[in-house]
């Protein structure tokens, strides 16, 4: 087995596991069988059966309500087998998929927001995996945590991005560590996307020969190193915003497990020990102990939600990392005035003895953070 | 030779009790018998002796050293090729999380000294989580790795883990002696772990499962690598020549010299702290060498500050590297006659030094020197009057800066595979 990663559902992932096509195909050949009707209206996402076989399986959409709605097919952790977005009042629409053998939940979004109406169903025949509903309800909460990252990150990347289009250094460089919170909080998901990362978060020297800079960084030295924001900045500003909404529109395909969680927040820590304690993420602006913070918060989050089930196999490691996060969280606040702002000291104000200090601090937490994995699959 | 090897395959079947997966050394296929079959193979002495024995001849290169024993293995034994030196500082408050620490590092030691992974292994273990051990020595000889712990000043201090009354006197803070340059991220440590090896990939992974046991407990302070020994306790073997090119401390304390031993180099209950007894005190000292310098002084002027010449080693006047120096040949500055015991009252150290090179100083000058180790009875009649000496007079000081520094406690040996690293201190 393959240490567990975050993937996406990519068009050779569906090949393997499943297909999902949106939009309207051709009547299903298996007919009634293989087909779900599910009535949507404003408060109700009803299905016409609970059970149908595994396979192909069509899902007819009728939405009777008032709202554009939107209907989902997810795994019992949340994460998206099929989607339909935009399904107008009064219209119809309809889904395919290859749906295995288990349990899933057919997700009805009248007006296009919020956690919407619920209903359980069954794909039955062949064998079902097994599944824990604790690290399953763990995995929904994380992919909600993503999720409501990802939803925070859009108005703040644009007020980066609006002040950088309005030539305004200052408020531009403000608003540029806010911008990343959400990002940094959540960023083993959002390098997931393979393709997202070094269009947004990649630095000077991470560029492939032939590949235009663009993204935070780039803009980071355009504010803090050149100090002139020219009409390239402000094009690539509205780069920023586009590619910060396809993360934010893909984030729900992730591919989020309970190792692959737990490995994500040892990740995190990674990415603080080689690019934030080092101070090389945010070189020009010296922003690195924001980014440092939103890293571990992430960290924590995960930890937070996997915690009910690794600290029961492993009580020790619950305690170690207790204190050792505790301990990080201690050590940052000596670094910002106000404790529930993220205002923190420029980094290059922080001297060797204290990035050392940080430094020990980050190997101290990571490492019992490395066997949090083994605890949740155990 | 069959009695030695007997011992060596005893001494790893005792480490190996305490291990989890005993899986490992079949896989392995060099533990227990498999390594003395290789020793005997190897032709050479193998670096075990009978239980109680401080004295440790030289070996041949794979063999293992034991672990166990009245003093811990590392000072008299024959000095290896090659080191790793680490000093930690404690960061965890709590003296329980420090002794379990300290009985972690001790499995880990009785492992690794004897050739084996240490935990459950490199490989093979749950897929999701990281390896116990590290790997990169899997497969290699245990290459006589030593692994030989200290206790620092500051682990003594008020207020920490209750062990202020437990200091030993022989335990100095070291003065600022006059040219000593010394780097603060350079010097001190609560803990120092030496490790010394035949191969250096062995040391290496020796201190770097030790660091990661420790994350969260302690942190590397800092830490040296040493290329090449540059003292011997073996003396029918050639005294290694250190980066100046000349043969230095020629009249180290052997490892078989029970006698000097124990007057210069074995602390004992009567000296003060009983939990001393059978330890020793490390002083070490990063000593960089302004290589460019020496290297365009000429001839005469190099054997005239060290008081020898440089084919040979013959102190002045003599012709053989071990004749008795007749120090008043000696300029009066020369460092053999300034360093000599009949110049210190009798004063004598067991040097332990390594050359090491930390490449490059980013000025294009080799940033080399001798990274010193001596271990005596007591620091304020071993190193202390020898250095007040030689840092006022000493010929060699144009050449030389001392930049870091550190002292420790070393604590006796562990005893046997319930015994563990500072126990007599802590218990």
């Amino acid at each position: 087995m393959r240490p567990a990663r975050f993937t996406v559902v990519t068009a050779a992932a569906a090949v393997a596991a499943l297909t999902a096509v949106t939009g309207c195909a051709e009547k299903s050949a298996g007919g009634a069988e293989g087909t779900v009707q599910v009535a949507a209206s404003d408060s109700a996402c009803g299905v016409s059966k609970t059970e149908f076989p595994a396979g192909k399986v069509t899902i007819e959409v009728d939405n009777k309500g008032s709202k554009v709605t939107e209907v989902y097919v997810l795994f019992p952790d949340d994460r998206i087998v099929a989607e339909r977005e935009n399904i107008g009042p009064g219209t119809k629409a309809t889904i395919t998929a290859e749906i295995k053998a288990g349990d899933y939940v057919v997700n009805c979004k009248p007006g296009m927001k919020g956690d919407g109406i619920r209903q359980k169903v069954k794909a039955t025949g062949g064998a079902s995996a097994k599944r824990s509903p604790e690290l399953d309800a763990a995995v929904a909460e994380y992919r909600k945590y993503v999720l409501a990252q990802a939803d925070e990150s859009l108005p703040a990347v644009k007020t980066f991005t609006d002040a950088v289009r309005a030539g305004d250094v200052e408020a531009a460089k403000q608003a540029f560590a806010p911008s990343r919170r959400g990002w940094e909080r959540t960023e083993p998901v959002a390098e997931s996307f393979g393709d997202i990362d070094p269009k947004t978060d990649v630095r000077e020297d991470g560029l492939e020969p032939g590949q235009n800079w663009t993204g935070w960084h780039r803009l980071e030295k355009a504010l803090w190193a050149d100090n002139k924001i020219g009409d390239e900045e402000k094009a690539l500003a509205s780069q920023l915003d586009t590619d910060i909404a396809e993360w934010h529109k893909r984030v729900g395909t992730a591919e989020i497990t309970p190792t692959s969680m737990a490995n994500g927040a040892k990740e995190l820590l990674d990415e603080v020990a080689r690019n934030k304690v080092t101070g090389e993420e945010d070189r020009y602006s010296h922003t690195d102990l924001a980014d440092f913070k939103a890293n571990v918060e992430g960290a924590d989050k995960v930890y937070e939600l996997l915690k009910p089930v690794a600290a029961k196999n492993d009580p020790q490691l619950g305690k170690t990392l207790d204190t050792q996060f505790a301990a990080l969280d201690t050590l940052l606040d000596k670094h910002r005035a106000d404790k529930n702002g993220y205002d923190f000291t420029s980094y290059d104000k922080v001297g060797d003895a204290e990035r050392k200090e940080l430094s020990d601090a980050v190997n101290a937490l990571a490492e019992p953070l490395s066997k949090l994995a083994a605890a949740v699959a155990k | 030779m069959t009695d030695s090897e007997s011992v060596t395959v005893e001494e790893h079947d005792g480490a190996r009790e305490g291990a989890t997966a005993p899986s490992r050394r079949a896989v392995l296929g060099w533990g227990g018998a498999g390594l003395a079959l290789g020793a005997a193979a190897a032709g050479g002495a193998v670096a075990a002796f009978g239980g109680g024995s401080d004295v440790v001849p030289a070996a041949s290169a794979g063999a293992a050293v034991p672990f166990h024993g009245e003093h811990q293995a590392g000072i008299a034994s024959a000095v290896q090729d090659r080191l790793h030196f680490a000093a930690f500082d404690v960061k965890t408050k709590d003296r329980e999380e420090l002794i379990k620490l300290l009985k972690d590092w001790t499995e880990a030691a009785r492992l690794m000294t004897a050739g084996h992974p240490v935990g459950e292994g490199g490989f093979g273990g749950l897929p999701e989580a990281p390896p116990d051990d590290t790997g990169e020595a899997l497969g290699l000889k245990p290459s006589r790795l030593t692994l030989t712990i200290g206790f620092g000043p500051g682990l003594f201090a008020k207020d920490r883990f209750g062990l202020e009354d437990k200091r030993p006197e022989a335990l100095v803070d070291l003065e600022q002696f006059p040219g000593d340059n010394l780097d603060p991220a350079r010097s001190g440590g609560d803990l120092c772990v030496q490790a010394c090896a035949d191969d250096p990939q062995v040391a290496v992974h020796a201190i770097r499962q030790l660091a990661r046991i420790g994350f969260g407990k302690t942190a590397v302070r800092w830490s040296q690598l040493g290329f090449g020994k540059t003292s011997s306790t073996t003396p029918d073997a050639q005294t290694p020549r250190n980066m100046m090119g000349f043969k230095d401390g020629t009249r180290n304390i052997a490892g078989t010299d029970r006698a000097a031993l124990d007057e210069h180099v074995w602390a004992a209950a009567s000296d003060g702290s009983a939990w001393m007894a059978g330890g020793s005190y490390l002083v070490a000292r990063r000593i960089r060498m302004h290589i460019e310098s020496w290297d365009r002084t000429s001839l005469q002027e190099q054997e005239d500050v060290f008081g020898r010449d440089k084919g040979e080693g013959a102190p002045v006047g003599k012709s053989k590297e071990r004749d008795e120096p007749f120090l008043k040949a000696m300029k009066p500055e020369a460092h053999v006659r300034l360093a000599h015991p009949d110049s210190n009252n009798g004063a004598r150290i067991l040097r332990r030094g390594y050359s090491f090179t930390d490449g490059t100083d980013g000025l294009g000058r080799l940033d080399a020197g001798l990274f010193f180790l001596a271990y005596q009875r007591d620091v304020r009649k071993g190193f202390i009057p020898v250095q007040r000496n030689l840092s006022k007079n000493d010929a060699l000081n144009e050449y030389i800066q001392h930049v870091g520094s550190a002292v420790f406690a070393v604590p006796p040996g562990v005893r046997d595979k319930d015994d563990w690293w500072g126990r007599t201190l802590f218990a």
